[in-house]
Formats: structure tokens, C-alpha cells, sequence
């Protein structure tokens, strides 16, 4: 059987919804009033503040909690309406959700964990071998889930999440709890995924270098409210500087722009540097 | 050795297999209930299965043993239409222990419920699962150490029932005498040496099982920490 045969799924729908549910937040009772819509494939973040509600939208989509009103639609299934009192439990919803706290089941190894989330389909063996090869845990398919390290429990709860060949991934804050070098090998291993099975998909992130890695479009949220819905910033803001000495080992020393800072920096290749040369500085997170 | 000892002993520990089996299968659903429901008669149904801690156990005996006689509307149903003359039976006696023992089921299993984090069910919820199959494939295997209290604590506490059972059964060899009745009756009776060898049996019984429990459940902790 070729590998790829048991992982094709459906053709990713178009979610459209607007969801209003009461919040307590720090700053007393709000309403969480969220309007929007993701095309096929669409990787969209949600961050902001906590108590902004980002959780909660996650939740009320997922059917885990009862919005006070608004609409879910998922391609032409409605989820929820408010007109017409419909709602969809949470098992009838095709979608994956990661949790915060992973929610690995602890009694389970990591395969019967995705064995569990894949019963009931069509093909289920072959698929839970695919998805703990596609997440480097074939290794680790014996292990109970306390055995593992926080990135590897991280890579079992999106393969379980995919089990279930979602049609939406809900994704709720999947690497906040991880060290720096943990993350962005993670965060590479969610683009590839999303790339491989083109999801459409909600990442609630508070990460500006995450978001701008893997997300098409942000939304800001506050207490409740949409701030901003466009693309996400750009994770590394552009200084100006004038160069004010040239330092041995190839360094120059830089005069930031509209302040007395100094910063030592390597030259750039490809010209040389004179004292009172502009240049600009871009800031990288190493 | 008193005479009926073996079988006084057989009819003690199958009230109290019996009890154990029967309050499991009751105890979980209501402890879920209880445990997951938001409903206003809530308090209610907790005091009503709380009850038995509180109260003496001839008041439940006494009121169970009008209930099955055929002087209530209850006890008529179950005698005339159901065949069930409950009063002075083995089954009398199981309905009663039932009664008594099941905060000692409910009341573990409850906290058990509580302390399985909400999100393993949620997660069970998203991969489609029903609740029912949450229930016995998620929930009951993380709350193993509960529902082995929940069964221990009810089978010696069964064993050591007196009130309730003299109230319902009284004191027939072999049908409903218990090994607690059995003491009392012997001692009455002035033997001594009969009286301890009931006494001394429970005693070794129940110190074995809590031995047991808490052994299993310590060994369990260390486990989960892992």
C-alpha cells in the first residue's frame, strides 16, 4: 500500500461563523463577540491578552461550551444557529482539537492513544501507523505518556487530533509550554503538517514569530472584542543607524537612530563601512 | 469452634460479595451524577445517600422492615404483585445493606470522578467518543485507586453490619444470621469462647483488608507519579 493512500482527506471546508458567549474577565463581565471566516486551507491565529477569549472561542466551536448566540457553519453543515436551536455535541463535529495540557490519556501508550481516536473509521491500523511515523513516535508507540518529554507529548496530541481525520484543527496555544529550541522544531513539524494536509485551522498563539512562521491572517483579540483581523506582523522591526567607528574583528560600532544607544555589530559583507554611513539593523531572536 | 461457624461465615462474606458487586454497578452512575451534574435537587440526593452515615442503623432496618411488610402500600406491591416477601430473607438483608453501605461506594467513587482532569473527557468528546464510552474506556481506568476503595471500604463495612440486618433478617442459621449477629447471640448466650472466634475472625478480615487497600493504593501513587 503506498504510504500516502491512507492519510488523503476530504477537501478542507469553509468555515464561516460568528459566536457570541459572556465572559468574566479581570476587568469584569464581557462579551465575546467574534465574526469570521477561514477559505479551504487557511491557518489562522488568534492571539491576545489572557482573558481575551481565545480558549473560549476554541471551546465554543468545538461544541465544548453553549454560546449565548451567533451561528457555526462548516461547509453547508450547520453546527450551531441560534434561530433555530440547533447544535451539534462535540462528537458529532469532524474537527481535532489540542489542548493546552495535551489531555494525552494516561493509562494509554502513545499508539493506543491514536488508536482510540482512530476507531470507528475505515482503515484505522494502517492510518495510526502512518501518523506515528509522520511524527517521529514509532519509537515511542510502547510509552505511556508521562514517559515522554513535553515536545514529544506535544507531537502525540496533534497526531491523535489528526486521527480522527478532522475537517477543522483547533490548535490552543499547542507550544507555549515548551522550551525555545523545542518550539520551532515544533513549529516546523505544525507547517509541515499543515502543508501535508492542508487543514484549515485555528492556532491561538501569543508567539508574534510563531504567528508570523505559520499563520495567513491574525486576529487580535480584546476582552472579547476583535482589535485587528489582517496579516500577521512582521516579527522583526528594522532599526536605522549611522555607523560611528569601525571596531577590529570586522565589527561596527552603530548609533541608533533617534537615541544615544550604541551596538557592536559584525559589518555586513559585500562593502566596506566608513564612519557616518547609514545603515539599517534588522532584530533577530536567535 | 461454634457449631454453624463455616456457615454463618459464608452467608457473612456473600452479603458482603454480594453488596460490593451490586452497589458498584449502582454506585457509578450516581456517583457521576453526582459528580459532573449541575442540577438544583443535587443537595438533596446527597444528603438521601449520605443518610446512612448519620443515622443509627435500627432506624433504617426499622423503616426498611415496614416497608416490606405487608402492612405499607410498598411492601403489598412487592409481596402480592412482585412474589418478593423481602422481611427475614437473604434478599431482605442485601436491600438493607445496600442502603447502609452506599455512601461508603459513592462517596470515593464521587471524588474519584472529581479528580480525573476535565479535559481527558473533553479530548474523549473531540475524538468523537459517546459519553458512555468515555465513561468505561477514560474516566474508570484513571479512577482505578477510587473504585478500589469504593469496593473495599463497602465490603468490610458490610461485614461489620449489625442494626440494620437484626432489623430485617433477625437471627435465622443460615438464611440471615451474620457473624456480628452471631456474637451478640453467643455472648448472650454466655460462650464465650464462641463469641471470639466470630470477633476475632472479623477483626483479622477487616485488618487484612484495609492492609491490603492501603498497600495497593500507595503502590498506585507511586505509580501515577512516574
Amino acid at each position: 500500500m503506498p504510504a500516502a493512500a491512507c492519510c488523503e482527506l476530504p477537501a478542507p471546508p469553509v468555515i464561516d461563523f460568528h459566536l457570541r458567549k459572556a465572559l468574566h474577565t479581570a476587568a469584569g463581565p464581557r462579551t465575546l463577540d467574534v465574526a469570521l471566516a477561514l477559505a479551504p486551507g487557511e491557518l489562522v491565529a488568534v492571539s491576545g491578552p489572557s482573558g481575551a477569549g481565545k480558549t473560549t472561542l476554541l471551546r465554543l466551536l468545538a461544541g465544548l461550551d453553549r454560546p449565548d448566540g451567533g451561528f457555526v457553519r462548516v461547509e453547508k453543515q450547520v453546527w450551531y444557529e441560534q434561530e433555530t436551536r440547533r447544535w451539534l455535541p462535540p462528537q458529532r463535529r469532524p474537527l481535532g482539537f489540542v489542548f493546552q495540557d495535551y489531555a494525552l490519556f494516561p493509562h494509554l501508550t502513545v499508539r493506543e492513544n491514536l488508536a482510540f481516536a482512530a476507531a470507528g473509521q475505515p482503515g484505522a491500523g494502517p492510518l495510526v501507523t502512518e501518523l506515528l511515523d509522520a511524527f517521529e513516535l514509532a519509537e515511542l508507540a510502547p510509552r505511556r505518556p508521562g514517559a515522554l518529554s513535553g515536545g514529544q507529548q506535544q507531537r502525540v496530541a496533534l497526531a491523535r487530533a489528526l486521527a480522527r481525520r478532522p475537517r477543522l484543527l483547533l490548535l490552543d496555544e499547542p507550544l507555549a509550554a515548551l522550551d525555545l529550541p523545542t518550539r520551532q522544531r515544533l513549529q516546523q513539524v505544525l507547517a509541515d503538517v499543515h502543508q501535508r494536509f492542508g487543514l484549515t485551522t485555528l492556532l491561538v498563539s501569543h508567539d508574534p514569530a510563531e504567528i508570523a512562521r505559520l499563520a495567513h491572517r491574525v486576529v487580535e483579540l480584546d476582552l472579547g472584542q476583535v482589535r485587528r483581523v489582517g496579516p500577521p506582523a512582521l516579527p522583526a522591526p528594522a532599526l536605522a543607524g549611522r555607523v560611528v567607528a569601525l571596531l577590529p574583528g570586522g565589527l561596527l560600532r552603530v548609533q541608533l537612530a533617534g537615541g544615544p544607544a550604541l551596538v557592536d555589530v559584525p559589518a555586513p559583507p559585500g562593502r566596506a563601512y566608513a564612519p557616518g554611513d547609514a545603515l539599517v539593523l534588522t532584530v533577530g531572536v536567535q | 469452634m461454634p457449631p454453624d461457624y463455616w456457615q454463618t461465615l459464608r452467608l457473612t462474606l456473600g452479603l458482603a460479595a454480594c453488596t460490593t458487586v451490586l452497589l458498584l454497578a449502582l454506585g457509578v452512575p450516581l456517583a457521576y451524577g453526582l459528580a459532573h451534574g449541575r442540577y438544583r435537587l443535587k443537595p438533596l440526593v446527597e444528603a438521601v445517600v449520605s443518610l446512612p452515615l448519620v443515622l443509627p442503623p435500627t432506624v433504617i432496618g426499622f423503616y426498611l422492615l415496614l416497608a416490606f411488610s405487608d402492612g405499607t402500600a410498598l411492601g403489598r406491591f412487592l409481596i402480592n404483585t412482585l412474589g418478593l416477601s423481602l422481611n427475614f430473607t437473604f434478599a431482605g438483608i442485601l436491600v438493607g445493606s445496600l442502603v447502609y453501605s452506599l455512601p461508603f461506594m459513592v462517596q470515593p467513587l464521587q471524588a474519584g470522578f472529581q479528580q480525573v482532569p476535565r479535559s481527558l473527557s473533553e479530548a474523549a468528546y473531540t475524538l468523537g467518543k459517546s459519553r458512555l464510552t468515555t465513561l468505561w474506556r477514560v474516566l474508570l481506568p484513571n479512577m482505578r485507586p477510587a473504585l478500589l476503595s469504593g469496593a473495599v471500604l463497602t465490603f468490610a463495612h458490610t461485614l461489620g453490619e449489625f442494626g440494620v440486618v437484626l432489623m430485617i433478617g433477625g437471627n435465622l442459621p443460615g438464611r440471615t444470621r451474620v457473624a456480628s449477629i452471631a456474637i451478640y447471640d453467643e455472648q448472650q448466650a454466655l460462650h464465650y469462647a464462641q463469641a471470639n472466634a466470630y470477633a476475632l475472625t472479623l477483626l483479622v478480615v477487616a485488618f487484612a483488608i484495609l492492609v491490603t487497600l492501603f498497600y495497593l493504593t500507595k503502590k498506585d501513587a507511586g505509580r501515577r507519579l512516574l
